[in-house]
């Protein structure tokens, strides 16, 4: 079994998996059963200012969306930071961080923007010997619209300056949330960056709207008629998320700052692919609100069995992907592969026909005993025939070699050329 | 001229050899990589799930097949094999359709439960292809234990032992290890020698010394045990077979059940093995069914179960009474054998209708014949050379005394099934460990 103990920014975890600030982790109770059943560490759920605890709605707090056989692929949640007190909250920080020592233990932290409610929460966790803070700048419902949340996340000036304040007030590792909700994640990264963060982590939830009540003519989850936008997470975001990771692990402002990955993590396998792009360690959520705490013995194994296969060790993980995370026009115009079906798994659903011929290039045809064959003089390898082939690995794409001719056209595959060298770019012609 | 499923009594070669072939291929072929992730994809991953309660062994299901789902396989076994050192053969012979299956929440949401037995063959069979053992001898311990059988539970019991470091010997009466996975279960079950490359399998560990030819009773006895050994474990199973106590019961072509599946299952060549034209199997649980089903699949033209209570009383499951009926086995139901008839060689049996009320079996005046140049008893097995000084009760050891543990068939507690055995066997290695080194 391969070692999967992580060091994240100082913060050590006997694995790479955490359970993100969210439900999960909102008391003593659940993160003890987590501890229990394997979880690496936890960052506890956002806390507040000192004061009146902010209050949540009593109607349904999540919506989701679901594939075949429901199996849920994405929710959505109005629920605010924690609703319980702070000094409830503190006692029981301090209480499991001195009974799971060798588990990562992080708070989540969202004040108002002012640098006296920073340093304030900052001395009030103080004497809790928690590993690290979190900053919440992602949240994008009900705190956003208090000043907090995503609506300092999506100004990175606020990001560097509240960053400022909380490394000027702790010397606690500090981990700054990042929202999806903005254009260009590479901003507020380095704002974090600039403002001292010793790591980033992201993605937080994406404002959505699940489904609609076509009766009631509402929003879902709907209160009392009504409904408003909640943060998006689950299996569904996780491409979002991995490409803002690799944006930040390859961009050359942020390089080499350590990022936390978060978004739709549900197996080992979507773990170790957020790694690969760059995520020193992952956090999870949805997941264990579907499947329960559980789930992280799978992820511990699989993982485990992966780096053993591959021999390599946790860290040579990290970022493995990274230098093949390239633009588009970088990509090798020369490279040509045609796709394949395999007859003996072709179960002649015609899937692939269908979305050839009605969508793409009409490149698979199709004869009276339903036979389906790639017409390679057609084929430009655009690959949806796999990803709409019920069966796996039964489509593959298969490249051709060097020096063969292509038979659709009818040019032999040469070396590596990209789009910036290419005859029909504008600026190479106008050179 | 050759024979065929028409020629009287009781004579090999009935059906051509291509034909015996296929009728004791694989009864159901191991899952390919798709049909495993789609039949794994269906698994709800079930919080406390009643699918683990309802494994003797409690192997967690859930989490194995979630491994199966997630491309690890070889993990997925070690989930498996850490509860039950046998799962390869229990995914072949466990009647999951009264236990794992049965408890399945897709069972009650749709009456099609995971498939949770053929995922677990998917599983081991992957993972012993790749030559994994994913267990170590612990270190030496110094203590010697001597296991009485070599079936599931004495191989149970031993691999938990060896992997604690103890060193174990098992002794063995028949000349090969397996008990009923190699002697008693029907062959279709477990195709390619299976049962022997399992025990080979599980030998791997190291710390294990099979000592073939060595009878309880016989060869040594439990008091040279007790005194050679620091522990003891019993797994003798069940060595006596009930008899009919019909009349004619000693006529030539009236055999045990148990030892026409064993001498199936020992025969290289089964066109040399004979079998009746018109076979009658008496008794009502898996061994009447494999007994009866392997009599027809050899070409026996009329082969019939009777079983003197009702459907709903045969200990052999519903998947297994239907394999049986769709196998051309006929099953009569509530009837007793009064007598073997035949001048020396068994010709015909003469049943009484039963009926079953309140008061026990009784038996009407109502007969009827049924021709058979070969009958079978298959009505039970009883505990035989069992050893003075340990506690017997209702035909079975009640519990471990002194130094001595007991499990599987021949021991109190649970379904005389593989996957008890294997249970009983784990567990009383854990038992025998906890007291050998107070841990």
């Amino acid at each position: 079994m391969a070692n999967l103990a992580s060091n994240f920014i100082g913060i050590k975890s006997p694995n790479p998996f955490w359970l993100a600030s969210a439900p999960p982790t909102d008391k003593k109770y659940n993160v003890e059963r987590a501890f229990e059943a394997g979880w690496g560490g936890v960052v506890w759920k956002t806390l507040g200012s000192e004061g009146p605890p902010v209050v949540n709605v009593n109607g349904p707090r999540y919506g989701a969306i679901w594939g075949a056989d429901r199996r849920l692929l994405g929710l959505n949640n109005i629920e605010l930071i924690t609703d319980r007190p702070l000094e409830v909250n503190l006692q029981e920080i301090k209480e499991v961080k001195r009974k799971w020592r060798d588990r990562a233990l992080v708070i989540s932290l969202m004040v108002p923007c002012d640098e006296d409610s920073w340093k304030d929460i900052l001395h009030r966790i103080e004497d809790t010997e928690a590993d690290g803070v979190e900053l919440n700048f992602g949240c994008p419902h009900g705190m956003a619209e208090r000043g907090m949340g995503s609506a300092v996340g999506q100004v990175p000036e606020y990001i560097e300056m509240v960053t400022r304040w909380v490394k000027k007030h702790s010397r606690m590792p500090c981990i700054v949330k990042l929202t999806p909700n903005i254009t260009n994640i590479l901003r507020p990264a380095e704002a974090a960056k600039a403002g001292g963060a010793d790591a980033v982590s992201l993605i937080n939830t994406i404002n959505s709207i699940t489904s609609v009540n076509l009766d009631d003519f509402s929003p879902e989850p709907m209160i009392d008629g009504k409904g408003t936008h909640g943060g998006y997470c689950g299996p569904a975001v996780k491409p979002i998320a991995m490409n803002m990771v690799a944006e930040i692990a390859r961009s050359a402002e942020t390089r080499g700052l350590p990022i936390s990955g978060i978004g739709g993590i549900t197996t080992w396998r979507d773990a170790a692919e957020f790694m690969a792009l760059g995520a020193g360690n992952v956090q999870v959520c949805t997941a264990a609100m579907t499947y329960g705490f559980k789930i992280v013995q799978e992820m511990i194994s699989g993982l485990s069995q992966y780096l053993d296969d591959k021999q390599i060790g946790l860290s040579d993980l990290v970022g493995r992907a990274v230098p093949n995370v390239t633009d588009w026009q970088y990509l090798n115009l020369n490279y040509v592969a045609k796709a394949q079906i395999n007859q003996d798994d072709c179960i002649k659903c015609g899937r692939c026909y269908a979305a050839c011929e009605d969508t793409s290039h009409q490149a698979i045809a199709m004869s009276a005993d339903r036979t389906f064959t790639v017409k390679d003089e057609e084929c430009v390898a655009c690959n949806l025939c796999v990803n709409v082939c019920p069966v796996d690995n039964c489509i593959t794409m298969v490249p051709m070699a060097k020096g063969s001719v292509d038979p659709r056209t009818g040019r032999k595959v040469g070396d590596y050329a990209n789009w910036t060298t290419h005859p029909n770019n504008p600026s190479v012609a106008a050179e | 001229m050759s024979n065929s499923p028409l020629t009287p009594g009781i004579v090999p070669g009935r059906l051509p050899a291509d034909a015996i072939a296929r009728n004791f291929s694989d009864h159901e072929p191991a899952l390919d990589r798709h049909e495993a992730r789609v039949a794994a994809d269906r698994c709800y991953f079930c919080h406390d799930a009643p699918c683990i309660t309802a494994c003797p062994t409690s192997i967690d299901i859930p989490l194995f097949i979630r491994q199966i789902a997630t491309g690890t396989p070889e993990a997925a076994a070690t989930t498996i094999w850490s509860q039950n050192i046998l799962g390869g053969i229990c995914a072949r012979v466990c009647p999951t359709e009264t236990l794992c299956e049965d408890a399945c929440v897709r069972e009650a949401a749709e009456g099609k439960p995971v498939e949770i037995g053929r995922l677990q063959r998917f599983a081991t069979d992957v993972a012993m292809a790749k030559g994994l053992h994913p267990f170590t001898r612990g270190a030496p311990t110094g203590k010697r234990i001597a296991v009485v059988g070599a079936g599931p539970a004495g191989l149970s019991c031993a691999h938990r032992l060896a992997m604690h470091g103890h060193d174990v010997v098992v002794l063995e009466r028949r000349p090969k290890a397996g008990g009923l996975n190699e002697y008693g279960i029907a062959s279709y079950k477990a195709t390619g020698g299976f049962a022997q490359k399992e025990v080979d399998w599980l030998l791997s560990i190291g710390g294990i010394e099979i000592r073939n030819g060595v009878e309880l009773g016989r060869d040594v006895t439990l008091d040279q045990l007790q005194a050679d050994y620091d522990a003891v474990f019993l797994g003798i199973g069940l060595a006596g077979v009930n008899a009919l106590r019909a009349e004619g019961e000693d006529k030539a072509g009236v055999r045990d059940a148990v030892d026409f599946i064993a001498e199936l299952r020992q025969t290289s060549d089964l066109t040399q093995l004979p079998v009746g034209r018109d076979v009658v199997v008496i008794g009502g649980g898996m061994t009447a069914v494999d007994a009866a089903v392997q009599s027809k699949l050899l070409g026996a033209e009329n082969v019939t179960i009777v079983y003197r209570r009702g459907q709903e009383k045969m200990s052999a499951s519903g998947y297994e009474q239907d394999h049986a009926v769709q196998s051309g086995v006929r099953i009569i139901h509530n009837a007793a054998p009064l007598r073997i008839l035949g001048n020396g060689h068994a010709e015909a049996v003469e049943f009484a209708y039963t009926q079953d009320g309140p008061n026990g079996l009784t038996i009407s005046s109502e007969t009827f014949t049924l021709k058979a140049d070969q009958v079978f008893k298959a009505i039970g097995q009883s505990l035989a050379g069992a050893p003075a000084g340990l506690q017997v009760d209702g035909g079975k050891f009640s519990g471990p005394s002194g130094k001595v543990w007991v499990g599987g068939d021949c021991a109190a507690g649970g379904e005389d099934l593989t996957v008890t055995a294997v249970a009983e066997g784990r567990d009383a290695a854990e038992a025998i460990h906890a007291r050998l080194t107070g841990a």
